[in-house]
């Protein structure tokens, strides 16, 4: 083989197309504009210990240079008249657009002059355009990332092993870099580590390999324009995982990283159960005043997964699948996750089987399928893993999965656990196939779950993927207590599904409810004809789980409405027909079967008080919302967030509430700043 | 007398407050910046605004400027990191148009007779994943040393080979289909 093809390529590469003399002078001017802003504003204006916090008031000039920035690139969705291409690129960044202190996209700086997209490459691109109305933003991104994602793909193009490690020796941080990232920004934001000089100071677009999954805030929905809310049930809690820590390291975390639902459902409520002829579970709908808005109510939705008796649950084959590379060797990461296993292997019944395969670039298994009453074998086989071994081959996943297709029997649950800080080069070869992949191996009866440690190098969206497509549940493990949370205390309900594609949709009633807010699951949000479409993947809930979503609800005629009557919209009010506020759809379908089962239950204005379960899981959405900037809340803020929470801690067996007020506590005074 | 002062001295009084050395810098530059985004892209438009992007970030950049690589290597790092940031963006909110990918779609829409070359371009890079574009837009594009390419991309020399010689094996499948 000669080199060209390659000089061929070169050569194609040297005929970059003319550059538009218009845009280059433009891109100087603005250079410009930004360098003496920058020399106004003094050098001590910088500060980075806000940094990852782009909320606008009292911004310092980079803040205000960054949203600048990021209004500069959406520059196409005000455009309207421009191509669908350039609009798909500006579906990227509308999230900053509407976080404007106003809530709605204002007009660009004199340096950002709008001009429509330069015609030149004419891209043909209108196949691909998912709605060129830029009003839903993309809020789909769920189903987005399950066609398997850039950032899924990017880390997967396995390269040669010993490449890799090399890679991986070049990744991990010089300690003077290490240093001054800390000083720079507590918060693991200098996660680029090949290159820490530019992350220090600059403040600007922000370097990191930390990817979070994340849509716009649900906007305010009007009901006669959009009766029906369709959405897949969410019982990550990886969201809630990265907050925590951000905030015990004294920062608050980017607001992006906040995934308002997965914080509701990081607690366990103890709603009502269902019995046991009942449906696998139990849904429960409370109506209550709004905190933070007295015009409006909330819809506290609420589902309860059955617990079998642990003895009656069915025996469990769990192939622990363990990323050994070099970057884990960190107390946060591999020794924790030793920790952790080790915590399971111990709740484990006699006849369960555990088998751990590792992968460093390389794949090998560690321990073949064991019985848990051999439990010093299994926690032998952990506690000598270390760091940085490598062996021939790439195969992680597929081993992982061989493995677990090995030991599985009739009735039992297999189940690869993917513990990893990130990077998921796990080998399969096809990049693009792989959530594809481990959906195939869903269906054929084996889930994935995926645990996240160390923070820095987090792949967030694509952990998401890849839980999502495999059934799983995505959890981001920073402490020992954490690893408790996860894997003991709800060991059966993590490993345990007991209602696959579990979808919910509310139909409002016009005549009680003029207006509604889904409050969280903007990654989670479906289009209303998946409801009924069974191969639709939806989220799953596991054994004694339980799923909380909140809508916010304004009644017709209520001094909080916040959209106008369409002037030349339909006119005739909706005829009341009942005092049912809307109509609420489940579909789930029993772990293994193909087809989903219906459950149908009328909203009811009730006039019960809302239990302590219901009123925390509201203080949690507070909380959320704040940390996301919402422009929902009004004057509610910190404290109103923290009473709430507090009266309603109810029993807080393992004080995961009084934690949660804690850290509110601690955000509130990082806000403060 | 600006016009011949080296870029990294340049730059140093640039981060200091000097506004002609920043605008000698960004003269100087904004075509590479273009080009190279362009080679990381494979969209005019996109290639406008990821330079425009950049030269608006600059002047908080050049705070961080060291003096610790030369300043075109430090250049193409902030150009390849922006393009990340983009691709990422992208692909975590929106299964966007991806320049290089975004020509698949519209191949079968029928391309401009005088495009045959172009079209063969964006088939290769549209074969090869972003961490390959990237090697090659830097390798090819920017006729970089592995060595080079390895300090912008922050990587060791061995990935970079390791990365063209998968270049070469996926254009060699290319012409082999060419062939049938």
């Amino acid at each position: 083989m000669s080199d060209d093809e390659l000089e061929k390529l070169r050569a194609a590469l040297k005929v970059a197309p003319a550059t538009d003399t218009d845009r280059r002078a433009e891109a100087i001017a603005l250079a410009m504009k930004n360098f003496d802003r920058m020399q106004e504003a003094g050098q001590g204006s910088a500060d980075p210990a806000r940094h990852n916090q782009d909320r606008l008031t009292g911004a310092g000039f980079l803040n205000g240079v960054r949203e600048m920035l990021n209004r500069l690139t959406s520059r196409p969705v005000l455009g309207l008249t421009t191509s669908a291409a350039a609009l798909l690129i500006g579906f990227g960044v509308i999230y900053p657009l509407v976080k404007s202190p106003t809530g709605v996209p204002v007009a660009i700086e004199a340096e950002a002059p709008v001009k429509p997209a330069p015609a030149e490459p004419a891209p043909v691109a209108e196949p691909v355009a998912p709605d060129p109305a830029p009003s839903p933003p993309a809020a789909d991104a769920d189903r987005v990332l399950s066609d398997a994602p850039e950032a899924a793909t990017s880390y997967l193009v396995a390269p040669a092993p010993k490449a890799m490690e090399r890679q991986r020796a070049l990744g991990a941080p010089a300690p003077l870099a290490a240093t001054r990232s800390e000083g720079a920004a507590p918060m693991g934001v200098v996660a680029d580590t090949a290159m820490p000089e530019m992350d220090a100071l600059s403040g600007m677009p922000e370097e990191n390999t930390e990817t979070f999954a994340n849509a716009a805030p649900n906007p305010v929905k009007v009901t006669a324009e959009e009766p029906v809310s369709t959405f897949s049930i969410d019982v990550d809690t990886a969201s809630y995982g990265v907050i925590r820590q951000s905030l015990t390291m004294g920062s608050l975390p980017p607001p992006e990283a906040v995934r308002v639902e997965e914080v509701v459902n990081y607690f366990p409520y103890g709603y009502p159960a269902p019995g046991a002829e009942d449906a696998p579970f139990r849904s429960t709908v409370t109506v209550m005043p709004t905190p933070w808005n007295a015009g409006t109510r909330l819809v506290h939705v609420a589902l309860q997964g059955r617990l079998p008796a642990i003895e009656d649950r069915p025996p469990l084959n769990l192939v622990f699948l363990i990323d050994t590379s070099g970057s884990m060797e960190d107390p946060a990461k591999l020794p924790l996750l030793k920790q952790s296993f080790a915590l399971l292997v111990n709740q484990l019944r006699p006849e369960d089987e555990v088998a751990i395969v590792a992968y460093a670039g390389s794949a090998g298994t560690v321990l073949e399928p064991t019985p848990a009453r051999d439990a010093g074998r299994i926690l032998a086989a952990l506690d000598n893993l270390a760091a940085g071994g490598s062996t021939a081959g790439a195969e992680g996943l597929e081993l992982a999965y061989r493995v677990a297709e090995g030991m599985a029997g009739d009735g039992e649950v297999s189940r690869v656990i993917l513990a990893t800080d990130g990077d998921f080069n796990v080998g399969v070869s096809d990049p693009e196939g792989l959530t594809a992949y481990v959906g195939k191996k869903r269906d054929a009866g084996t889930y994935l779950s995926v645990l996240g440690f160390g923070r820095g190098n987090l792949d967030d969206a694509t952990m998401q993927a890849l839980a999502q497509n495999g059934n799983g549940q995505a959890a981001y493990i920073d402490t020992a207590q954490e690893a408790r949370k996860v894997l003991v205390d709800q060991l059966t309900g993590a490993l345990f599904p007991i209602a696959d594609d579990v979808k919910i949709q509310v139909e409002w009633n016009p005549a009680e409810v003029a207006e509604y807010r889904l409050i969280g699951y903007e990654t989670r949000a479906l289009a209303r004809e998946d409801f009924n479409n069974d191969r639709v993947d939806a989220g799953e809930i596991g054994a004694g789980h339980s799923v909380t979503a909140i809508y916010e609800i304004t009644a017709p005629g209520s001094a909080a409405l916040r959209n106008d009557p369409l002037r030349y919209g339909t006119a005739e009010p909706p005829l009341a027909t009942s005092d049912e506020l809307g109509f609420l759809r489940l579909r789930y379908k029993a772990p293994g079967e193909s087809e989903s089962r219906l459950i149908e239950t009328p909203i009811l204005p009730g006039t019960d008080e809302a239990g302590t379960e219901a009123r925390f899981a509201v203080a949690m959405a507070g909380f959320g919302q704040l940390l996301r900037g919402s422009v929902y809340l009004g004057d509610w803020g910190w404290d109103q967030a923290i009473e709430l929470a507090l009266s309603a801690r109810g029993d807080d067996p393992f004080g995961y509430r009084i934690e949660a007020v804690n850290l509110m506590r601690m955000a509130k005074a990082l806000d403060a700043r | 007398m600006l016009m011949d002062t080296p870029d990294e001295t340049l730059a140093q009084s640039a981060a200091n407050g000097d506004r002609d050395a920043f605008a000698v810098l960004v003269g100087r530059h904004y075509d590479r910046v273009r080009g190279l985004a362009w080679r990381l892209t494979g969209n005019a438009a996109e290639a406008d605004d990821l330079a425009q992007d950049v030269c608006a970030a600059l002047p908080a950049k050049l705070r961080g400027w060291r003096g610790e690589a030369r300043f075109s290597t430090w250049l193409y790092r902030v150009v390849v990191n922006a393009a990340h940031d983009l691709r990422r963006r992208k692909a975590t909110r929106a299964r966007a148009a991806e320049g290089w990918g975004d020509w698949e779609i519209a191949r079968q829409e029928a391309m401009a007779e005088d495009r045959a070359a172009q079209d063969w371009l964006m088939a290769a890079m549209a074969r090869l994943s972003p961490e390959l574009r990237d090697t090659v837009a830097l390798v090819l594009g920017e006729d970089m040393t592995q060595a080079e390419a390895a300090a912008v991309l922050g990587l060791s020399e061995g990935t970079i080979a390791w990365r063209m010689s998968e270049v070469k094996k996926r254009l060699r499948a290319l012409a082999a289909e060419e062939v049938k």
